[in-house]
């Protein structure tokens, strides 16, 4: 069985390949039918692979094992968790590739093969990271998606707003990739392993930690956060959602950012969990700092927002943070309720997304003043988003709920109402959205500041304004949220989950299964209820939230200058840096 | 002096690293940002390479010398750092597309002047 791991990389590449030689003789149905089916058995075979995944199984790709404990080879780990990620990034780009179906306007004529390839190619790279069992192909793939990704982002190449976008993307994740690669050199200079649990025992051979552990744990860390997008390494996010294709967006905010989060996860659970790596407590305080840190400053940003595509990928910031306290307190129940949050995020986000790709191509807008009141016609979309938000919010019985209610049973006490309160902001933000745009609630709202992007003269991904809206275009985001409910009704989809992360994870240590609770029935509950009266205040009463001074500051920080965020991206390393310390000087 | 020629190669990565960063972030042209950029890949190359070298050993090819008879440097890195170069000349050539649209469509590369996204 663990001989077809790598066919989960190798066939969209090879798909890919074939698809860019074909490129030239292939009409547009043809050549998205053929990446469709390309991307489809792929989530199919990871699906099968994920069911047979227990015990979990290594692939040392071309036979080149370990001989007497020392390896060279590159090894692929197909576990519950790495197996998961790669399944949900296959169906977030099948579902992406139909959502774009037919419809989608890309720029480069007669080569109708090349975006479906560039979204194989994605969908490889982000399956060979979530699979990568060495650190130096996960440094590879880190690459292969990002480099797909600042692609795809700039996709519309001719618009202006793009480029700048795309570039900062750019930049400021590959800085990341080479931060992390500094870290794998010095790994491999004090263990002489690149397979991660290899090095991991190198380590804690070697003793206690010192200096080069801390190193390489901050740059490693940093280039994983930077593309996990938490504070201070988030700048480029809301900028690449601005101006990237909707079908993208939904990739980039559904999974590609997850998978930093799992990186940090998986690199920190295989290399630096012993006692020659980072002790427990330091890690915890790194994680939640930047955890609180990322799940305020996102939710703040969300709410203040006017560009609808901005405001969602603010959420993801705010939601990344959830992420990082969830796995921070470091139990098994946390990872539960991380990974269920993660699977159901995905559906609720991407859904969301795919909503606002229909406003664009219907009112060439993503401004929620600007399209006040003018979606009153669709009624269908409205309807999803409204559930999406709600979703967003932790509404029962939904995946988004149970994921954030076991999270918040393990983190417990005041970061518990930091939870909530992240999620009331941005759900009550994408409800205020809803209310606006889609039922023409609340007076107008009055001019603009001058310091922001307004999502107004967008040009329609069709091509032209559509006048009804493609089936596909409803089909993908309604089924997206049955997914996302799925995971929150499906009997024993929660117990299939946290065993698989528990067999790889907290060391075969059995936990319950994760389920619903009265206590997290009534947070979810509590949640929905605060954020549609959050809504609804800001849609009666706009007086009550005018924006205080300081978010004012707070948004001048996002400056769309590149030098800018790499400054911050240094700061950022120096304050893990910190964070980590007392744990390196005390031992 | 042997110790300092040791640490040798790990300060000159960080040091290559710095000044690739601290050129990105006062950047006044993207062409030149890009090319910080690659300062900043050239600092892991110099590391790699560093982590590899063996006092007295000759490359690791073994055409012409029999496997075992005399000290190699470590061939894996070696791997690595091309794997790397190939990588960074992926990303540095998609870069410079973008600055040619960037420079285009807003008809500077000076990132101080870019001003469509913010806030």
């Amino acid at each position: 069985m663990n001989d077809l791991l790598p066919l989960l990389v190798a066939v969209p590449i090879l798909g890919a390949a074939l698809l860019v030689v074909g490129s030239r003789r292939m009409s547009r149905p043809v050549a998205e039918l053929a990446a469709c089916t390309v991307s489809g058995g792929t989530a199919g075979l990871a699906i099968v692979l994920l069911l047979n995944s227990s015990p979990p199984m290594t692939e040392w790709v071309g036979g080149w094992t370990p001989v007497n404990g020392e390896s060279v080879g590159i090894v692929l780990t197909g576990d519950g968790p790495g197996l998961g990620m790669a399944a949900l990034a296959s169906l977030l780009t099948l579902a992406a590739m139909v959502y774009s179906w037919h419809y989608f306007d890309e720029p480069p004529r007669r080569h109708a093969g090349s975006f479906p390839a560039l979204m194989l190619l994605f969908q490889a790279g982000m399956c060979g990271f979530a699979l990568a069992g060495d650190l130096f192909n996960l440094f590879v793939w880190f690459e292969l998606m990002s480099v797909v990704a600042y692609a795809l982002t700039g996709t519309r190449v001719e618009d202006p707003k793009v480029v700048q976008g795309a570039l900062t993307f750019a930049v400021v994740t590959s800085l990341g990739a080479y931060a992390v690669l500094m870290g794998i050199g010095m790994l491999y200079a004090r263990t002489g392993e690149l397979a991660l649990t290899q090095i991991g025992r190198g380590l804690d051979a070697h003793g206690g930690p010192d200096a080069l552990t801390l190193a390489a744990f901050v740059l490693i860390l940093t280039g994983l956060l930077v593309k996990s997008a938490a504070v201070p390494f988030h700048f480029w996010l809301p900028d690449a959602h601005a101006v990237a294709p909707t079908p993208v967006c939904m990739l980039l905010s559904g999974v590609m950012v997850e998978l930093g989060t799992y990186g940090v996860w998986r690199v920190y659970g295989t290399v630096f969990s012993g006692p020659g790596g980072v002790p427990d407590d330091d890690f915890r305080r790194v994680l939640l700092v930047l955890g609180v840190l990322t799940a305020v400053v996102g939710a703040v940003m969300c709410w203040y927002q006017r560009h609808i595509k901005r405001l969602l990928a603010c959420s993801t910031v705010a939601h990344t943070g959830l992420f990082l306290i969830g796995i921070g307190v470091l139990t098994p129940e946390g990872d539960d309720g991380v990974a269920l949050y993660v699977l159901g995020h995905a559906g609720v986000k991407a859904a969301l997304f795919a909503c606002t790709g229909v406003l664009l191509d219907r009112y060439g807008s993503v401004d929620e003043r600007a399209l006040h009141g003018r979606a009153r016609e669709l009624r269908p979309v409205a309807v999803m988003y409204v559930i999406g938000a709600l979703a967003l919010a932790g509404l029962p019985p939904f995946g988004t709920a149970l994921g954030k209610a076991v999270t918040e049973e393990a983190v417990g006490g005041p970061l518990t109402v930091l939870m909530v309160a992240a999620t009331v902001l941005t759900a009550g933000a994408v409800l205020r959205v809803a209310a606006g745009v889609f039922f023409g609630l609340g007076p107008e709202p009055p001019g603009s500041d001058t310091y922001e992007t307004t999502g107004t003269g967008e040009e329609p991904e069709t091509g032209s304004r559509i006048s009804r809206v493609p089936d596909t275009m409803t089909a993908v985001p309604a089924v997206l949220l049955a997914a996302a409910l799925a995971v929150g009704v499906a009997p024993g989809f929660a117990g299939l989950v946290s065993h698989g992360v528990s067999e790889s994870g907290s060391g075969g240590l059995v936990v319950s299964a994760p389920h619903w609770t009265p206590h997290g029935v009534l947070l979810g509950l509590a949640s929905t209820l605060l954020a549609t009266g959050l809504a609804a205040l800001a849609v009666t009463r706009p007086a009550l939230l005018t924006a205080p001074d300081w978010t004012q500051s707070l948004r001048r920080l996002q400056s769309g200058h590149v030098g800018d965020y790499v400054a911050w991206l240094l700061v950022g390393a120096v304050l893990l840096g910190a964070l980590a310390l007392p744990g390196v000087t005390g031992s | 002096m042997t110790a300092v020629m040791h640490v040798l190669p790990y300060l000159v990565a960080a040091w290559v690293f710095l000044a690739g960063c601290y050129g990105l972030a006062t950047s006044r042209n993207l062409i030149h940002a890009v090319g910080c950029l690659s300062v900043c890949q050239a600092a892991t190359y110099v590391l790699l390479l560093g982590v590899g070298y063996r006092k007295d050993a000759t490359a690791p090819v073994f055409s012409d010398i029999r496997p075992g008879s005399r000290p190699v440097v470590d061939p894996v890195v070696q791997a690595l750092t091309l794997t790397d170069v190939v990588v960074g000349a992926t990303v540095t050539a998609l870069l410079l597309a973008l600055v040619v649209q960037i420079a285009k469509r807003h008809g500077t590369v000076d990132p101080d002047e870019l001003s469509e996204l913010r806030g």
